[in-house]
């Protein structure tokens, strides 16, 4: 038996390992949707409408069709085969709208899609849209969700004069008794702005119809492509064994792609109608108008507490601008705000009604913490607030109500079980990080010499790793398979299809432990429905606790094949495996995991009830959520000029159980804090009264750029899971959730001592100058 | 509208023959099958498209192929030479300063004019430089820091 593979001991779980992902990503090879070229490939674009509601009295497409290049126009006349566009998520008495792929009689929001063009050639196919004539009559519209709640307010649907989608309740524990009882209640109304996800690759589509095999393939910029397949072969009505649906390098998701879109289901019905692939690429206008907005909340908060801080009860009642449709997860993001709302904190009497509310505007579904930063933008700002009311101190407050490290597992008044947690311990670290005594101090200082400096704490927790299937909507397991070649290289195959968060190499980092190998030995595959038998995607901070560890049990089952064969090649009963060997016990011979898998493969001889190959896939069902949680501490000054805020420090402490690659976990942190600093600061989707969508273009809404950032100091303590065998939690969402309540706590904090009790995002110059003006803190 | 027959992207002449007033953008990606460089907007917003011309960025998506002929073109593919990375390249790998990495080309180029133009910026000067291409990631911290280690490396001696 050879032995010349050297004893490979070090470990890669835990090391700053670079990204496999990489070296393609910066020579520009990686291949996007929009980099595939097929032959005879034809090229659409979409009419949309530019009215925010209005009645369609005829469309003609003649100018269009006459241009050469030309080849189809399809109306929603020419697909009423197809199935809706669906909503994946249920909840009693949900009123949901009939969402058809092209508009019908109505439209419902600027961008509406209402007809495709199809050309040869994508500039054709562009400029003839402008050719099809839509003859359409304007319908008062409604833009905002309390105005849509109004009596008298336009219907966005007429069957609904109320714009009421759902009504939804929670409650746990005796709020009553709670506020009753209370020696302080205070109160505010919050709000969570729409926000327009821009991921830097739009969608896209490639549909490639095979006649002679019935078959369709359709690549497409998405975050699911297991649940596209499932939901697009029913909107064609095609057998899902005829639909392949591969999601290529995809640019960006932050939940704008874990949706099923109205164009993929476009796209192939046109495939199929002219009998030659086709492609379409999102515009960025197209992107703003059409794909999925995020946020959208009005807040009404009341919080209950005795003088000492403690926290005794909870009351919200939280309005979410739904936009015009439900899309895939739509009416469920707000219900995540309420289950969450309880934050870090003991308090166990909570009382939430949700409004959801039918808008003229693209409808809002999930977006980078979906409902979790709203509920700790609110809970955070509340906690705050009431440390102002009742003079105590931000971080002591906190501390006071923390969930204490001995009440793990926590029962939460919204009926979740926190799987383990020390809050205090990210918290502790964050204010020695800043030196939190001696930055009061420098505040006072500064306030002495007129300066406006701001210290805002939030200690967040998230709920992540979605999830127990009975509470996620479509299956909540996610798939893991090994496969080791007869040389013994490895392909892992993940159905959490990455696009971006580096899965490629954590899940390499896990296989190449687990089987004492070399990590460039083993391959990542995923986002392909015709290599990965089905999954459910990357998206809820949930690849890494719930996709790797379906890895991880893979790989268990794995090597207990792999014994059974060393042991039958090494002739003996006691062999134990370690740096990619299998050893005998007691004469130290051992063989290889190439000789291993070769003879695995040869099959000329097998152990007793073992069939050949080395190949395990794992579904693994997680039996809870995990928790993740964290302290970020924002240190701000502001221009009494202008306004404008600038950010000192901006120091992050999360926990995210058990890290696998610290160096992609800060930069999880790193993008998570710059998108929650854009909501803090500088984003916000305008729709005015009319249902135009103002911010309409880059130019328009303000994405952080280099100049808006500051420096990120990331620290972390780790508190295991217990939910899942690699103890680790989930990060993708974390610095989003942290960061806006950090951040306006800080400005509020900066103008406390003038009055100011709350502000609403984005804090724009402008905001924050008239609020001087209005407290008498002009220059 | 007059034609543009010619290009010199990459080192070398490539024959074709597009309409003038078409962007530089489509031309690299459907003519020349360079697909680095990306379109992200088409408005010069977000500098998903950016390359060199005669050294300096500019943003594809809104440059016509006409105002572009006779002078030299770089995109991303063309930045390593004789198999080896530019010092950007490489400090882009170290520091991890990318993840979905859909802006990565058009950030790599903005990186390299700047270097070409200052070989050793200040953080400041880093900032500004890079300030019209959007990482929606937020990988901004580790680009900076790509870019240092990129001048220290002498990136701003690289070729292009």
């Amino acid at each position: 038996m050879g032995t010349t593979t050297a004893i490979r001991t070090k470990t890669y779980v835990g090391e700053r390992i670079r990204r496999k992902e990489d070296p393609r990503l910066i020579t520009g090879t990686a291949t996007y949707v929009d980099d595939i070229q097929m032959p005879g490939m034809h090229h659409a674009s979409i009419v949309r409408s530019p009215h925010a509601a209005a009645r369609i009295k005829g469309i003609d497409a003649k100018r269009a069709l006459e241009t050469p290049g030309v080849v189809a126009v399809f109306t929603g006349a020419d697909v009423k085969e197809v199935g809706p566009v669906p909503c994946g998520a249920s909840l009693p008495g949900l009123r949901v709208p009939q969402h058809s792929i092209l508009a019908r009689d109505r439209v419902y929001f600027v961008g509406h899609p209402v007809a495709v063009v199809v050309a040869t050639d994508r500039y054709v196919a562009r400029d003839a849209v402008d050719l099809v004539e839509v003859d359409y009559e304007p319908l008062p519209a409604v833009a905002d969700p309390e105005r849509a709640l109004e009596p008298g307010a336009p219907a966005v649907h007429p069957e609904w004069p109320d714009n009421v989608a759902f009504t939804y309740h929670q409650e746990g524990g005796d709020v009553n008794k709670a506020f009753a009882g209370a020696e302080v209640v205070v109160k505010q109304r919050i709000t969570s702005q729409r926000l327009i996800p821009t991921a830097m690759e739009t969608r896209g589509v490639v549909a490639d119809w095979r006649a002679g095999d019935k078959a369709l393939t359709l690549y497409s910029s998405t975050q699911i492509p297991h649940l596209l397949r499932t939901l697009v072969a029913m909107m064609l009505g095609l057998a899902e064994n005829r639909l392949r649906v591969v999601a290529p390098e995809v640019g960006g998701g932050f939940g704008s792609k874990l949706n099923v879109y109205a164009e993929e289901a476009l796209m192939g019905f046109v495939a199929m109608r002219i009998g030659k692939p086709v492609k379409w690429i999102e515009s960025r206008r197209e992107n703003f108008a059409a794909t999925i907005h995020g946020r959208g909340h009005v807040d009404y908060f009341e919080l209950a507490a005795n003088k000492d801080g403690t926290i005794l009860g909870l009351k919200l009642k939280l309005i979410q601008d739904l936009g015009a449709y439900h899309q895939l997860l739509t009416p469920a993001i707000p219900t995540l705000s309420v289950l969450m709302i309880p934050g870090v904190y003991r308090f166990q009497n909570v009382f939430c009604d949700i409004v959801g509310v039918f808008t003229n505007c693209v409808p809002t579904d999930a977006y980078r913490g979906a409902g979790r930063p709203e509920a700790t933008h609110g809970i955070e700002r509340m906690v705050d607030i009431l440390a102002d009311e009742l003079k105590i101190d931000a971080a002591e407050i906190r501390r006071k109500n923390f969930v204490r490290p001995d009440e793990f597992p926590f029962a939460t008044a919204t009926g979740l079980s926190y799987d383990s947690g020390n809050y205090a311990a990210p918290l502790d670290k964050a204010l020695e990080i800043v030196d939190y005594n001696r930055l009061l101090e420098e505040q006072q200082q500064a306030r002495k010499e007129g300066r406006l400096v701001g210290v805002g704490i939030s200690t967040y927790g998230e709920i992540c790793a979605f999830g127990p299937s009975p509470a996620t909507p479509a299956g909540g397991w996610e798939s893991g398979s090994v496969n080791i070649d007869p040389t013994g290289k490895v392909t892992v195959a993940t159905g959490a299809s990455p696009h971006g968060q580096g899965e490629e190499t954590t899940f390499a980092q896990i296989a190449a432990d687990e089987l004492g190998i070399d990590i460039d030995d083993v391959v990542v595959v995923h986002g392909d429905t015709a290599i990965v038998s089905y999954g459910i995607g990357t998206f809820g901070s949930r690849a890494t606790a719930v996709g790797g560890t379906a890895v991880y049990f893979a790989l268990q089952e794995l090597k207990k094949k792999i014994g059974t064969f060393g042991a039958m090649l090494l002739d003996s009963g006691d062999v134990s495996y370690r740096a990619g060997r299998c050893i005998c016990n007691k004469t130290g011979k051992s063989v290889s995991l190439s000789e291993i898998a070769a003879a695995s493969y040869r099959a000329m001889k097998l152990p007793p009830n073992t069939e050949p190959g080395l190949v395990s896939t794992c579904f693994w069902e997680p039996p809870n959520f995990t928790f993740p949680f964290g302290a970020h501490i924002a240190v701000t000054e502001i221009d009494r000029e202008t306004g404008a805020v600038s950010v000192k420090r901006y120091v992050a402490v999360d926990d995210c159980g058990k890290i696998i690659n610290p160096l992609l976990v800060d930069g999880q942190v790193h993008g998570g804090v710059v998108q929650g600093l854009g909501q803090a600061l500088f984003e916000q989707a305008v729709y005015d009264e009319t249902g135009q969508l103002v911010t309409g273009e880059l130019m328009d809404y303000a994405v952080p750029k280099a100049t808006m950032v500051p420096w990120i100091e990331s620290s972390h303590t780790e508190t295991p899971s217990p939910v899942n065998p690699l103890g680790v939690k989930g990060v993708g969402e974390a610095g989003t959730i942290g960061a806006s309540p950090a951040i306006v706590n800080s400005v509020v904090d900066a103008l406390s001592h003038l009055g100011v009790q709350h502000l609403d995002m984005p804090l724009t110059p402008e905001r924050v100058w008239r609020t001087l003006q209005q407290h008498g803190g002009q220059a | 509208m007059p034609r543009v027959k010619s290009l010199h992207v990459n080192g070398r002449a490539h024959r074709l023959d597009v309409d003038a007033g078409r962007s530089l953008l489509s031309v690299l990606r459907e003519e020349l099958e360079l697909t680095g460089a990306k379109y992200g907007c088409g408005e010069g917003q977000c500098g998903a498209c950016t390359v060199l011309v005669d050294g300096v960025a500019v943003r594809s998506c809104v440059t016509h192929a006409g105002a572009v002929a006779g002078k030299r073109i770089t995109t991303i593919e063309g930045l390593e030479q004789n198999g080896r990375l530019h010092p950007l390249q490489e400090a882009f790998l170290a520091t991890d300063a990318l993840q979905c990495g859909y802006c990565t080309p058009g950030m790599i180029m903005a990186g390299a004019a700047l270097l070409r133009k200052k070989p050793d910026p200040s953080e400041a000067e880093i900032v500004a430089g890079l300030n019209g291409n959007i990482c929606r990631c937020g990988t901004y911290p580790r680009i900076v820091q790509a870019v240092r280690l990129a001048a220290k490396a002498g990136g701003g001696r690289a070729r292009d």
